[in-house]
């Protein structure tokens, strides 16, 4: 119920305008790491359009997911300077610790893997940015020591 | 603060521009210098100053956090102005230094100063190569101005060219002086932007609308991000003239949703802009000039960048173009004429009415006139933020302002134009680079992302990269892009994993020509430029991997192998211990790799203390 009434309110702020929906999307994206079903209904009927037109929109950006997202994220750079210097072997490395893939959440909810194309730190590539901090230069050996490290980190709070 | 009429705001700009010359310390807060850890520098600065809350020491008065500088690769910057004395490579320890000696003792600390190759230390930013040869228009506040402080701005000549067109110009004027200029649009077509902005003006319609399209999805590209991070207010001045151009009353930036600081920034400068009275109703006082400008965030969809899509996502629809037949110049945002643009193009207007269509023409080639801003990437020494004019060549470019190939190694090709641009060879290193030359040499000039390779990159993987991403980002409304992506994918799958076939390339070629012809937009349009490109600069590479089943490069895993070079192995095991395949066998003290079992991770050659295990690229 309270989810009901929290979706309202961020969906009201954007009035009934359809041109909103993205913007509305993505508030709820950032609220709850992923869009809830009952979400569609709202903004369909607030909006006044089909749901499957919210749900395209849904499917259609990457920004967006049905499937929640990990507590923390997990951003491998596949952008052209990472890739010549080795991003794709930083990232299988990253793909076996964690045992997802690209993409994907790991069973716990704690991480999610995503591919993402350049982070405007392309002289110190290849870039994998855990969190917030960034790590350049990645390597097979630092992203493993990085991952083992954070996750005793998250046991021992 | 009040809204400004046209008398005030002279008498404002006058009064701010008059401050100017104090001593400020400039932090480069770009992505890379962040990434650095440039924020506790900035921190650091301030704690070594004794900060001391509310009333402030010089420092925290002078100090600013400012956008991307450029010169990555030597970050964290710091600049001091304004002797533009320069510190590379700054972390928080450095602080205290900075402080007591530069800024009160006012003596320049040697050990920070940027180092060429050959050890000279440099202590102005002038004088370094790198910036030597760039002539900054659209970046011409980045790394000097506080993005978040529209009196810095104005202290900069900042709204001057805006006041200027609403007191002194009528539309026709201002289009007419971007035709002049011969400004052409620099989001990748090149279109002439007073052409388009005539086109809008004219075109029937109740209400006109400009757009500025901050999507920049070029993998390896971050020009539009400096500027939206570094210097947002440009970006709206060059909108505000492009909206009184065109008549527009409304405007949007359209930003790509990867870019949080952006957003943040802009939407603080637009809060700023209106309260000044900038941006809203009665512009500068003038009855009747209104425009009200907001940010839109994409959705994290390459295809949104194409102008059509952007306009159906921003209607809050799929972002799926309409088809290249659809000009959104006549029918665009709402089925209203729309003065498209991208954001470099819009922060460029300004100067262009500071300093006359003439100033500007004069800069660049022929048919290029201007600078055009580029992220020089890749495997050059320095690796960062440029712009140059126009027609300079990229071997001055690579070399001279990038300064060579990293390592010392040979150049091989540079990539621009994007993930639908080319690959030029040495052969191309002369070419001047500008929209016509580069679209003749079977490149093009994109967005601006200049991606250096060297011997060790592979032209048919670099091919295949590009192609995977546009596979992934295809919008799938047409079958040419969508199939065409998909099975020219897995063709080059095939071959970069031994398995491709003599016919594959005439396959390649003939799929080429299709997606070309029968595309609805750019995307699937120019997709095949890569692998043409590369095909044409670089058939031998594409030959070796299908007849030889060899990567010379070395970089196609299933075609290369690694090798223990027994002379200089010591026999140390540190391979043994971290070789997941465990594939790696001792006999008598001499160590092999059995290729079958071998998974190519690495591993072995990073852990080898004696750089004893490469990777080969022919071995049979
Ligand atoms: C697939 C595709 C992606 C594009 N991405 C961008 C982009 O990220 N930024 C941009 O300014 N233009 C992009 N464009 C070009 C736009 O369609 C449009 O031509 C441009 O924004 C117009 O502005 P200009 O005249 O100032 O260059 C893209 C085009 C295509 C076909
Ligand atoms: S390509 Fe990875 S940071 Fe630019």
């Amino acid at each position: 119920m309270k989810e009901l009434t929290e979706l309202r309110s961020i969906v009201d702020k954007y009035g009934e305008n359809p041109e909103y929906i993205l913007e509305a999307l993505h508030d709820i994206q950032s609220r709850y790491r992923h869009v809830p079903e009952p979400a569609l209904d709202i903004i369909a009927e607030r909006m006044k359009v089909k749901k499957s037109r919210v749900f395209s929109l849904v499917s259609f950006y990457k920004a967006l997911s049905f499937e929640p997202q990990g507590e923390k994220n997990i951003r491998v750079c596949m952008g052209t300077a990472c890739h010549l210097k080795g991003a794709s072997q930083v990232k299988e490395e990253i793909e076996a610790v964690l045992d997802v893939a690209a993409g994907e959440t790991t069973a716990d909810g704690r991480y999610s893997l995503h591919e993402v194309n350049c982070v405007g730190a392309c002289s110190m590539a290849p870039v994998v940015i855990i969190g917030d901090s960034y790590e350049g230069q990645a390597t097979r050996d630092r992203v493993r020591t990085l991952l083992d490290n954070d996750g005793s980190e998250e046991e021992s709070r | 603060m009040t809204r400004l009429h046209l008398k005030d705001f002279w008498r404002y700009s006058k009064q701010q521009m008059e401050k100017r010359n104090e001593q400020r310390v400039l932090v480069c807060g770009g992505p890379g210098c962040l990434a650095r850890g440039s924020q506790a520098v900035y921190e650091a600065l301030l704690d070594a100053s004794g900060r001391v809350g509310g009333t402030g020491t010089v420092v925290e008065h002078a100090a600013h956090m400012v956008g991307c500088h450029g010169l990555c690769d030597q970050g964290p910057l710091v600049i001091i102005e304004p002797q533009g004395t320069f510190y590379t490579h700054v972390n928080p320890e450095m602080a205290p230094r900075i402080y007591h000696e530069t800024l009160r003792g006012g003596r320049v600390v040697e050990d920070f100063l940027y180092s060429s190759g050959t050890g000279r230390r440099i202590a102005r930013y002038a004088d370094i190569p790198f910036y030597q040869r760039q002539q900054k228009i659209a970046l011409r506040n980045v790394g000097a101005v506080d993005p978040e402080d529209i009196n810095d701005y104005v202290a900069l000549g900042g709204y001057r060219a805006a006041a200027k067109a609403l007191e002194d110009l009528s539309p026709e004027d201002v289009i007419g002086w971007v035709k002049d200029s011969q400004l052409r649009g620099r989001g990748g077509a090149g279109f002439p932007t007073g052409r388009k902005w005539e086109v809008c003006a004219q075109a029937p319609g109740e209400n006109r609308y400009v757009i500025a399209n901050g999507d920049e999805g070029d993998p390896g590209a971050f020009m539009d991000r400096t500027i939206m991070e570094g210097d947002p207010h440009s970006l709206l001045e060059g909108m505000i003239i492009g909206a009184y151009a065109v008549g527009a009353s409304e405007g949007f930036i359209y930003v790509r949703e990867e870019y949080p600081l952006a957003v943040e920034r802009l939407k603080g400068a637009i809060g700023q802009a209106e309260s000044l009275g900038l941006l809203g109703d009665d512009i500068l006082g003038i009855p009747g000039f209104c425009f009200n400008l907001s940010v839109r965030r994409g959705g994290g969809a390459f295809v949104c960048g194409e102008a059509t899509a952007l306009i159906n996502s921003l209607e809050g629809r799929l972002g799926e173009p309409r088809g290249s037949y659809v000009v959104p110049a006549v029918r665009g945002y709402n089925q209203q004429p729309t003065a498209l643009n991208n954001v470099e193009t819009f922060c460029v207007v300004p100067e262009i009415i500071n300093k006359g269509p003439a100033w500007f023409a004069a800069i660049g080639s022929e048919a290029s006139r201007g600078t055009k801003t580029f992220s020089l990437v890749g495997r050059a020494v320095h690796i960062g933020l440029i712009e140059v004019p126009m027609g300079m060549s990229l071997r001055e470019i690579i070399y001279d302002v990038g300064g060579g190939i990293e390592d010392g190694r040979t150049f091989k090709a540079v990539q621009t134009g994007g993930p639908s641009g080319g690959c030029l060879s040495a052969e191309y290193l002369d070419l001047p680079v500008d929209f016509d030359a580069l679209e003749e040499a079977g490149s093009m000039m994109g967005s601006g992302g200049l991606i250096v390779m060297d011997e060790t990159t592979c032209m048919v993987d670099v091919a295949r990269y590009f192609l995977a991403f546009l596979r992934d980002e295809s919008c799938g409304q047409c079958v040419p892009c969508r199939e065409g992506l998909f099975q020219l994918t897995a063709i080059f799958d095939r071959i970069v994993s031994g398995e491709g076939q003599e016919s594959d390339l005439a396959a390649v070629e003939e799929l080429a020509v299709a997606m070309q012809e029968g595309s609805l937009c750019g995307l699937g349009q120019s997709a095949s430029n890569p692998v043409l490109s590369t095909l044409r600069h670089f058939r031998g590479e594409y030959t070796a991997h299908i007849r030889e089943k060899c990567c010379p490069a070395g970089v196609c895993r299933a075609l290369t192998a690694y090798v223990i070079d027994v002379e200089k192995c010591r026999a140390c095991g540190r391979c043994l211990e971290v070789c997941p395949a465990q594939c790696i066998a001792v006999s008598q003290g001499v160590y092999t790799i059995d290729r079958e079992a071998c998974t190519r991770c690495g591993a072995c050659s990073a852990a080898c203390p004696f750089a004893a295990i490469s990777r080969e690229g022919c071995v049979q």
